[in-house]
């Protein structure tokens, strides 16, 4: 059951399987994801050539201007390659950050480079006790004579180590979770003051621990009106949580293909395992939940993508996340469980996919969050 | 619902939580608590510990070394160590190889094994599945051929738990192929040094290298660690099911869990308030309580029967099933609990003596890699998919 893509976004989706298949098998992605940088510095010059991290930019800065559905089906296929080069955080994040608040300059000095794949952008907003609350930030921006000065810490940076720029949220007036108060700034990952702690993250991608400490950073490198960052924050995040809906989507996709393609080869009991009925039966239920949330995530993308309030917006990616959040958890355990002995085992790539999936359904919100926002959005 | 017990349990109880107390090592109780990695040494040391009070195998006839207590006795010794936070103790040689010894084997090995078993002397473990023998065992391939006095085996053993830390391993061989597969199989105690014998570690989606895979190449083995009779290995391996009833319940260690779950929700923050205050988080809490407790109804029942002297039931297997997928459960909201610092991979914290700042809070590092390395639970020691047919057959009648 596909999705209709119109030719472009099939063309798309039609290049981006055949890179995998050339340019991205599974020995790829573990020796990428276990080098220094935790990304190919090559396999990213090849993104910005194919023109994908430009997908959702704008034209006149040399981006594709895509939309919300076109980069899920991008995204989908970066599930499925498992790829964990910095698209989130330097397109879908950093980029859409700028691009939907910045001044003429600042797009006009990022985005060309973040394009050609120059230019590295994460985003630090969570902070220790924020959870997933996107107003819930201690982080100060005080301003001075010369320019900002930002003090606090940030955590779960992703690709927070390997980003030049770093767009981060902090306050310049109000309480913690007040919305009110909240501003964006762009900050260079090599000013004084910043301190990186980078790691490993479980899932195979990169993140960082980032104190800020009297940082000073220029008056032009605030974002948008001062105090009134939000709103922005809060769609990049839900257009962000669409973003990785589809990249769950692939993941759940290549799951449940493995784990059919597994049950017809395995054998036991003198017979292929696949003849079961129970198994064949929990095979369907993994389909069958793939299948609801790939309709809902394009169907929550082309709400978005052609809706302008925030409730419609909100609701959208609150769904999508909740519908995604129980199917990651039915297909990723079941994957594992239908695999045998081998679904655990590094090894296979099996672990490493249910592993992704299972923190993507964490990031921006778990299921209970999403669902509690769902509700408190109120009635259609 | 406090567990309702006589005045003699109620004693026994407090005796063993004093014990628990007053013996188990602060330091090797900071690692279980913490969910830290642990070295062969830490397993061993306690295991020497309980060994030395006459405690390691209650289950075995007293003869042989066993307490002589009441199921019930055994279920609340059980129950205390798990809430101290001590290590496990190894099942393969207590639980597994020493039952079937004792049941089976020669007075030679009795006299020989046994001891050895509860000085921790000897690290057992257990040389069952195959590459191509998982779910259907019986299928098993690993041959062992008469030469004389010896056996020659010829095979491999998978998903090996702890292989690397051990001194012996009991294999299912296979001595025949005539006839059902069932009947071609023996049960022989092999040597892990003897030459031949190859460990390669098996890295798990944690990271962990818990399990392995064993080689044997041309491994001489004498006759005389034979168990019992050639060709009759898969009776003594059914024996071994049908003893061990009611281990797999990990009623203590679940409830520990659980009290780990409550104080990370403490902890953790949802705007200004603790996680704990979270009516839903709470609902979760108390479903996953109320199925331990129904659990443990079926255990208490299970140990009455034993008690009163009646064969074992299928319960084991609606007790080993329940057991691992509430055990995954919990893994699950610790999970949840932790929130954002689920993500950082830190293998290093989980070594003991690690001093850096950890990434986050302190209880992190352990959360992820054991929701990861806990969906084991309902693949190993008899799926839960084969714990249902067995159910089906055995109780329902199919």
């Amino acid at each position: 059951m596909d999705i209709l893509l119109n030719e472009t976004q099939a063309l798309l989706k039609d290049s981006a399987e055949k890179f995998i298949e050339r340019d991205y098998s599974f020995d790829v992605r573990r020796l990428v994801s276990s080098s220094e940088e935790g990304f190919s510095r090559v396999i990213w010059n090849k993104f910005a050539e194919l023109g994908w991290i430009g997908l959702s930019m704008p034209e006149e800065y040399g981006g594709w201007g895509g939309n919300l559905v076109d980069l899920s089906v991008l995204f989908e296929e970066i599930g499925r390659g498992l790829i964990v080069e910095p698209f989130l955080s330097t397109s879908v994040l950093g980029g859409s950050l700028i691009n939907y608040n910045g001044s003429e300059n600042q797009k006009k000095s990022i985005i060309p480079d973040l394009i050609n794949g120059k230019l590295l952008l994460a985003f630090a907003f969570t902070e220790r006790h924020s959870r997933y609350n996107l107003a819930d930030i201690e982080t100060t921006a005080s301003n001075t004579g010369e320019g900002y000065i930002i003090n606090g810490s940030k955590s779960i940076v992703i690709h927070g180590s390997t980003a030049d720029k770093l767009i981060v949220s902090a306050r310049i007036s109000g309480e913690s979770r007040d919305e009110q108060g909240i501003s964006l700034f762009i900050v260079d990952a090599n000013a004084e003051g910043i301190k990186r702690r980078s790691y490993q993250m479980v899932d195979g991608l990169s993140g960082a621990e980032i104190i800020l400490d009297n940082v000073l950073i220029p008056h032009e490198n605030i974002i948008g009106e001062a105090g009134l960052a939000y709103p922005i924050i809060e769609k990049v995040i839900d257009e962000a949580c669409i973003a990785i809906c589809a990249e769950s989507v692939g993941l759940m996709s290549e799951l449940v293909r493995a784990t059919v393609d597994y049950l017809k080869t395995r054998e036991q009991f003198g017979t292929k395992i696949g003849s079961f009925q129970v198994l064949q039966h929990r095979a369907v239920d993994m389909f069958n939940s793939l299948e609801l949330s790939r309709a809902l995530v394009y169907r929550s993308a082309e709400t978005i993508s052609n809706v302008d309030d925030t409730k419609n917006r909100a609701r959208a990616a609150s769904a999508a996340k909740v519908q995604v959040g129980r199917s990651g958890k039915l297909i990723g355990q079941q994957a594992i469980q239908l695999h045998g002995g081998m679904g655990m085992t590094d090894e296979l790539s099996v672990s490493h996919y249910f592993k992704r999936l299972t923190m993507l359904g964490t990031l921006f919100g778990d299921t209970d969050y999403h669902l509690k926002r769902f509700v408190m959005l109120g009635e259609n | 619902m406090e567990l309702q017990l006589g005045p003699e349990d109620q004693a026994f109880k407090e005796k063993m939580r004093e014990f628990m107390n007053n013996n188990l090592p602060k330091d090797i109780q900071h690692k279980v608590s913490m969910g830290l990695g642990l070295v062969k040494d830490d397993y061993v040391t306690w295991q020497k510990i309980v060994g030395q009070a006459g405690w390691l195998a209650p289950g075995w006839p007293m003869e042989f070394g066993g307490t002589g207590w009441s199921p019930m006795e055994r279920h609340i010794f059980n129950e205390e160590m798990a809430r101290a936070n001590a290590p496990r103790i190894m099942p393969f040689g207590v639980t597994m190889v020493g039952p079937v010894i004792i049941a089976f084997g020669s007075e030679e090995q009795k006299k020989f094994y046994l001891p050895r078993i509860l000085t921790s002397e000897d690290w057992w473990c257990q040389g069952y599945s195959e590459p191509g023998s998982g779910s259907d065992l019986a299928s098993l391939k690993t041959r062992a051929i008469r030469d004389g006095d010896e056996y020659i085996v010829n095979g491999s053993k998978t998903w090996t738990s702890f292989a690397q830390f051990a001194d012996m391993i009991f294999c299912l061989v296979r001595t025949s192929t005539e006839g059902k597969k069932q009947s071609g199989i023996s049960f022989l105690l092999i040597d892990m040094n003897s030459p031949g014998i190859d460990v390669r570690p098996i890295k798990t989606m944690d990271g962990g290298v818990e399990i392995n895979q064993v080689f044997f190449d041309n491994v001489r083995v004498p006759l005389k660690n034979l168990v019992g009779k050639e060709n009759h290995g898969w009776d003594y391996a059914k024996y071994l099911l049908g003893h061990e009833r009611t281990g797999t319940a990990d009623i203590g260690q679940s409830r520990n869990q659980v009290t780990r779950v409550r104080q990370i929700a403490r902890e953790e923050l949802v705007d200004g308030k603790p996680l704990l205050d979270d009516p839903v988080f709470q609902n979760k809490i108390a479903e996953i309580e109320i199925e331990i407790l129904a659990l443990e109804s079926v255990l208490l029942q299970a140990l009455a029967a034993e008690s009163a002297g009646q064969p074992p039931g299928p319960e084991a297997s609606l007790i080993k099933l329940r057991g691992t997928e509430i055990q995954q459960e919990i893994t699950e909201l610790l999970f949840e609990a932790v929130g954002n610092y689920a993500h950082p991979y830190v293998p290093e914290a989980l070594e003991m003596g690690w001093n850096e700042e950890p990434i986050g809070p302190d209880y992190a590092a352990s959360i992820a890699p054991r929701y990861f390395n806990t969906r084991k639970t309902t693949i190993y020691g008899g799926s839960s998919e084969i714990q249902k047919n067995i159910i089906a057959k055995a109780v329902l009648g199919f």
